[in-house]
């Protein structure tokens, strides 16, 4: 038993070092990977410049801004990962070895979680200090409470996206696409998701980044809080269990993606 | 000891376009003692790596049974799996971004090694295989050899019981391979573990295994050792035979004997003869002592595997 937890871990923590070696072989894109979504943030934060709206406003788009990095990750590199460890051929090794596909799918997140950090706190830090954005530091055990769970809830469902993924194939790319441009609008990455009205509202907390912005939002800018679309309580709880819905659907699939792989011979080989 | 047996080992595809069924294994049985390089010989298709596929747990039988280790690979695979390695020809999993050592320490934590002692093998295992220089080059810039070997290392890192190798050689040059099949041969002379190999190459199924199973169209039609299948290759039994000055007129008397080649020079003679049976072979010594002849030199002229394949799959390995 306890074995088996160590060696879980053990890969677990393998998989993530791949990503950490990843981003150090890779150091020089960094400056692309912050200063280019830095950029439309900046549009965004000048366009409420000019329109004089108060400068809350600016840490309500910094804040978007920086959870967009984490859904922008989510969606190209978690999802597509197992899809990708396939064309590699490393999904029957994966299948083979004792430990656990879903270990090696958390190790996926927190490299991709470490990775996107790196992006998403330039952001912040790049905002703190150009765009002197008010934050009220008093919110922050609440707001890193928040952040966590947002964390644990959106990459529950990336490890979900990821199975999907796989079983449909080559589809997979067109549903990436799908949910890019809409998640701008409905996650209120930029926006309060409370204009949304209620039901659109609702539909759009699905995705843990719009209910996590949200109560971010409300931990962060005590001003926000007519605004915000439900209480920071209530949200918190709605993110828990967001999280155990995503973590136990993605094992579920996980099982099933080993089923459908050894009944059917198609998913571990490459072409077929 | 039994590490793997089968028992009506039949596996059935349906192509997703054609709708046509595809038997890739038949009523395969099997019994295969630990300790020996196990050798799998067939054509393309022939379903060699479906065969390889079930026992390692990747692909549930259709029907029939697989024990590998005494475990049943439908609902037992993961009292298997520890013990077990894969390594596929032509295949290079890892991770682009990463150098030889780190893509087998990542794939060393699958099997839970604690960092030190994975790190202790690697480098062990690295040297063996002569990748010391190359040990820290990403794994793109490799040569198809050298990746392979790094293949090679992978597979050995959980010190498996059975190492499953799927035509390990193919696609690799004349010395790649000499090498992998040499470093196979120590292995398994210094662990006294077991490996199932798969190949088409007849001279590497003859070189390495102590068994070979020759598998076409999804059955096992013959399954012995290499000599011994050879002799299926023909019923003639032939030798060469060297002597001093002869006349090869006695042979003529010496029913079920026949002279199929003779050739006369520097005071010897040469000659190749067709037996009706094995024990006629003594009769033409002793006629040849007879005559006051020395012999210089007697070989039995052995049919080789290609011989024997043809035999008994009714076609060569290689056309199609
Ligand atoms: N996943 C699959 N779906 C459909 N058909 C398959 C699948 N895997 C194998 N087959 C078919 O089963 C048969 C046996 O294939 P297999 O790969 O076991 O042969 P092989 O002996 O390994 O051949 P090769 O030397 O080409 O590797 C072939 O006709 C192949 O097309
Ligand atoms: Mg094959």
């Amino acid at each position: 038993m306890i074995k088996n937890l160590i060696l879980n871990i053990r890969a677990c923590l393998g998989r993530a070092q791949v990503r950490f070696i990843g981003l150090k072989r890779d150091l020089y894109w960094i400056p692309f990977d912050v200063l280019l979504p830095l950029l439309g943030v900046s549009t965004f934060i000048f366009i409420y410049k000019s329109l004089k709206m108060p400068p809350i406003t600016y840490t309500f788009v910094i804040l978007g801004g920086s959870m967009i990095s984490y859904w922008l990750n989510i969606l190209w590199s978690m999802a597509s990962q197992l899809y990708w460890e396939r064309m590699t051929g490393n999904l029957p090794l994966f299948f083979i070895a004792p430990c656990s596909i879903n270990s090696i799918l958390i190790g996926m997140a927190v490299g991709g979680i470490y990775a996107t950090s790196v992006r998403a706190l330039s952001i912040i830090l790049l905002g703190i200090i150009f765009f002197k954005i008010p934050i009220y530091w008093q919110g922050l055990p609440q707001a890193i409470l928040a952040f966590l769970l947002t964390l644990i809830s959106l990459y529950g469902l990336g490890m979900m996206l990821s199975s999907i993924f796989l079983l449909s194939g080559r589809e997979a790319w067109h549903l990436s696409n799908l949910l890019q441009e809409p998640i701008y609008l409905f996650s209120g990455f930029f926006f309060p998701i409370k204009t949304l009205g209620f039901w659109v509202a609702s539909l759009a907390s699905l995705i843990p980044a719009s209910l996590g912005l949200d109560s971010l939002r409300q931990s962060l800018i005590p001003e926000s809080k007519p605004f915000a679309f439900l209480s920071f309580e209530i949200e918190i709880t709605i993110l828990c269990i967001l999280s155990i819905i995503y973590i136990y659907m993605s094992f579920i699939l996980v099982k099933k993606i080993e089923k459908i792989a050894r009944r059917e011979g198609r998913l571990i080989t490459r072409w077929q | 000891m039994l590490v793997i047996e089968t028992i009506n080992l039949s596996r059935i595809f349906i192509n997703k376009k054609t709708k046509k069924r595809i038997e890739a294994l038949k009523n395969v049985s099997l019994q295969i003692q630990g300790g020996q390089i196990f050798g799998i010989l067939g054509r393309n298709g022939a379903g060699k790596t479906t065969l390889i596929r079930i026992l390692t747990t990747l692909l549930l039988p259709t029907s029939g049974s697989a024990y590998v280790l005494g475990y049943n690979v439908e609902n037992e695979y993961y009292k298997i799996r520890p013990y077990i390695n894969l390594v596929s020809g032509g295949e290079n999993p890892g991770y682009g971004v990463l150098n030889i050592k780190e893509n087998l320490f990542f794939f060393s934590q699958l099997y839970g090694i604690p960092r030190k002692l994975a790190k202790e093998k690697i480098n062990k295992y690295i040297k063996e295989f002569g990748l010391e220089e190359r040990a820290y080059n990403l794994v793109n810039t490799l040569s198809t050899g050298e990746k392979q070997r790094m293949q090679l290392i992978r597979g050995l890192l959980n010190d498996p019981e059975i190492l499953f190798l799927d035509e390990p050689t193919v696609g690799l040059d004349v010395e790649s391979s000499r090498f992998i099949r040499q470093f196979i041969k120590k292995w398994i002379e210094e662990t006294g573990k077991s490996i199932i190999l798969t190949t088409h190459y007849l001279a590497e199924a003859e070189e390495l295994c102590n068994l070979i199973a020759i598998i076409d169209s999804g059955r096992i039609l013959a399954l012995d050792t290499p000599s011994r299948l050879k002799a299926m290759g023909s019923k003639e039994i032939l030798y060469e035979i060297e002597t001093t000055p002869l006349s090869l007129e006695f042979l003529k008397n010496i029913r079920g004997v026949s002279i199929i080649q003779d050739k006369y020079l520097d005071g010897k003679v040469s000659f190749k003869i067709s037996l009706e049976n094995e024990s006629l072979i003594s009769n033409v010594i002793n006629k040849i002592s007879e005559l006051g002849s020395n012999i210089i030199y007697l070989r039995k002229k052995e049919t080789s595997l290609e011989d024997a394949f043809i035999n008994i799959v009714g076609r060569s390995i290689e056309d199609d």
